[in-house]
């Protein structure tokens, strides 16, 4: 049981498209891990599979050390997923939903459990209200409460925060984060790739259904991104600089790895009887990250 | 049988007695209104088996509201999550298809003996009933109910819009179940729909259930029961297997 999630040469097709090609994933009990790739790439199938709401033609998953088909039973205890579609049940009240969903998990006396949850997801004034009357954001809190009524060691959440205000992204990360504190292993799907970069101590890029990076986030700001020093010149740029540079609405972006080569490009600059109107220093970002791998590029020359 | 399939159970029975007035009120006003429109036509007219036609009629429309809303709770619960997406609320937990069979058919069950009483208690007023075996009426009334919960299991899974589920039920149940003796004993029909009618089960639930009330009916009971306990464990047989299949529940 060393591994919180073993994804084994997992492949599933739905007719001609093959939404997952081979797929190899560990994960490790604790981690935070971020499950990235544009629309399409086959994270929900992923997500699915894992779930037993898809069968996988091929590969072996499994969480906590049970299989999701075989032994699916000890696997879905293990497991709570935050599907990604605002789905609810329109006869129940949020108290009730939760109540269903504990007993679904065989759990029959946990109140107390459930009146943490909804505090810490500022669900308390809204608890005996019926489904149908919440706002889209409180459906999205109550989804997050469903997934963790059986307190799941291993939590997915497939885009939690897709058309989510402020106060509630804050709200949730802050929970989850308690959560993997706490010892819960986290995986998550989001567009929002800020989100992924401060929260994900790892992350795998998939694409049309195979994972094309897989790394620490760290690495792999380090090995698809860098520093830029982005400035608006006033004269001719020197030559041998412009070639490693790009352009775009009169400013110029300069690759760096080390601060210290600030000093030497602004120097260069300087040398080259060039003034400078405007200035900034950009940092490695996860969107940078992201666009080279999906375009299967790497590190170094400008877009 | 855990926890898992009594809470599946519960929320089942919960979700139509919260509307009640649509699941349980209103089939027991269109049975009322069976009666009152055929028992003024055609009472003084006919007698079945030396029973008067309310009297006759009274078992059969009990019948077949229990038979009718057991395939309406189960169909139209799993189409109506389906549709809403909420079917995995009960797909992620650990519940096992034995589990979840059992909770869909149980709570159809429990839907049907609902309206069927009522039914019971809104028209027994109307003519003299006997109760000459009670336990060939509750027999039959929990299997054909259970039938009919596991066709509405098969439907819902099957279906993927409202209009395959009304299909399914205008074209498949409606006929059998009109076309089963509610109405009218088969002994009174021509000979080749006589044989026809030996072909549907349902003819067998309602045959038996009435037995239960008169002593006499068109079959044996014990044939009756043999018939519809068939059915019951081919029905089981078959959705199980769809079930662990994961046919169009679980891609």
């Amino acid at each position: 049981m060393s591994v919180a999630i073993r994804i084994q040469q997992v492949s599933k097709s739905f007719g001609a498209v093959q939404a997952l090609d081979r797929v190899d994933l560990e994960i490790e009990p604790g981690e935070f891990f971020g499950l990235l790739g544009p629309n399409g790439a086959g994270k929900t199938t992923l997500i699915s599979a894992l779930a037993g709401l898809v069968r996988a033609d091929h590969g072996t998953l499994r969480v906590m050390g049970h299989d999701v088909q075989s032994d699916y039973r000890a696997a879905r205890r293990q497991l709570g997923v935050v599907p990604q579609e605002l789905v609810f049940d329109p006869f129940f009240t949020v108290r009730e939903s939760l109540k269903i969903q504990s007993g679904y998990f065989g759990i029959s006396n946990n109140d107390a459990w459930i009146d943490e949850i909804l505090e810490n997801l500022g669900l308390t004034p809204k608890a005996n209200a019926n489904m149908r009357m919440l706002s889209g954001g409180m459906k999205r809190r109550v989804l997050v409460a469903q997934a963790l009524v059986h307190r799941p060691p291993v939590i997915v959440l497939d885009e939690p925060t897709a058309g989510v205000d402020v106060e509630l992204r804050q709200t949730l990360w802050a929970f989850i984060r308690r959560l993997n504190e706490a010892g819960h292993t986290i995986v998550l799907t989001t567009h929002y790739l800020e989100e992924a970069e401060s929260l994900c101590s790892r992350i795998a890029m998939l694409q049309s259904g195979r994972v094309v990076a897989l790394d620490t986030t760290a690495n792999l700001l380090r090995r698809f991104s860098s520093h830029t020093l982005r400035l608006r010149s006033r004269g001719e740029m020197p030559v041998d600089l412009v070639l490693g540079a790009a352009q775009s609405g009169g400013w110029w972006s300069l690759p760096f790895d080390r601060y210290e080569e600030v000093e030497l490009l602004l120097a260069r600059i300087r040398e080259a009887g060039c003034g400078i109107e405007d200035l900034e220093i950009g940092k490695p970002d996860l969107e940078e990250v992201f666009v080279r791998v999906m375009q299967g590029e790497s590190k170094g020359g400008g877009g | 049988m855990g926890h898992g399939f009594s809470t599946l159970l519960c929320k089942e029975v919960l979700r139509f007695w919260k509307v009640a007035s649509q699941t349980v009120a209103a089939p027991v006003l269109t049975a009322l209104l069976y009666l009152l429109i055929f028992s003024h036509v055609l009472e003084g007219h006919v007698k079945i088996h030396g029973v008067a036609y309310t009297s006759f009629l009274i078992p059969g429309l009990v019948m077949m509201s229990v038979l009718q809303n057991a395939f309406a709770n189960s169909s139209s619960s799993l189409i109506q999550s389906k549709v809403t997406g909420n079917i995995v609320f009960v797909l992620l937990p650990p519940i096992s298809y034995l589990e979840f069979f059992s909770a869909y058919v149980l709570a159809a069950v429990v839907r049907g003996v609902v309206v069927g009483t009522g039914v019971l208690l809104a028209t027994c007023w109307f003519a003299p009933l006997h109760f000459a075996a009670p336990l060939w009426i509750l027999a039959f009334a929990l299997m054909g109910g259970a039938i009919l919960g596991s066709l509405g299991v098969i439907a819902g899974i099957w279906a993927e819009k409202f209009d395959q589920l009304a299909a399914f039920q205008n074209f498949l149940i409606m006929p059998l179940t009109f076309l089963s003796g509610v109405f009218y004993s088969i002994n009174s029909l021509p000979p080749f729909w006589q044989q026809v009618s030996h072909w549907n089960p349902v003819f067998y639930m309602i045959d038996g259930f009435r037995h239960g009330f008169f002593g006499v009916s068109d079959a044996s009971p014990w044939h009756s029961f043999a018939v519809v306990a068939a059915c019951f464990a081919l029905l089981t047989a078959f959705t199980l297997h769809l079930l662990k299949r994961g046919y169009k529940l679980r891609a």
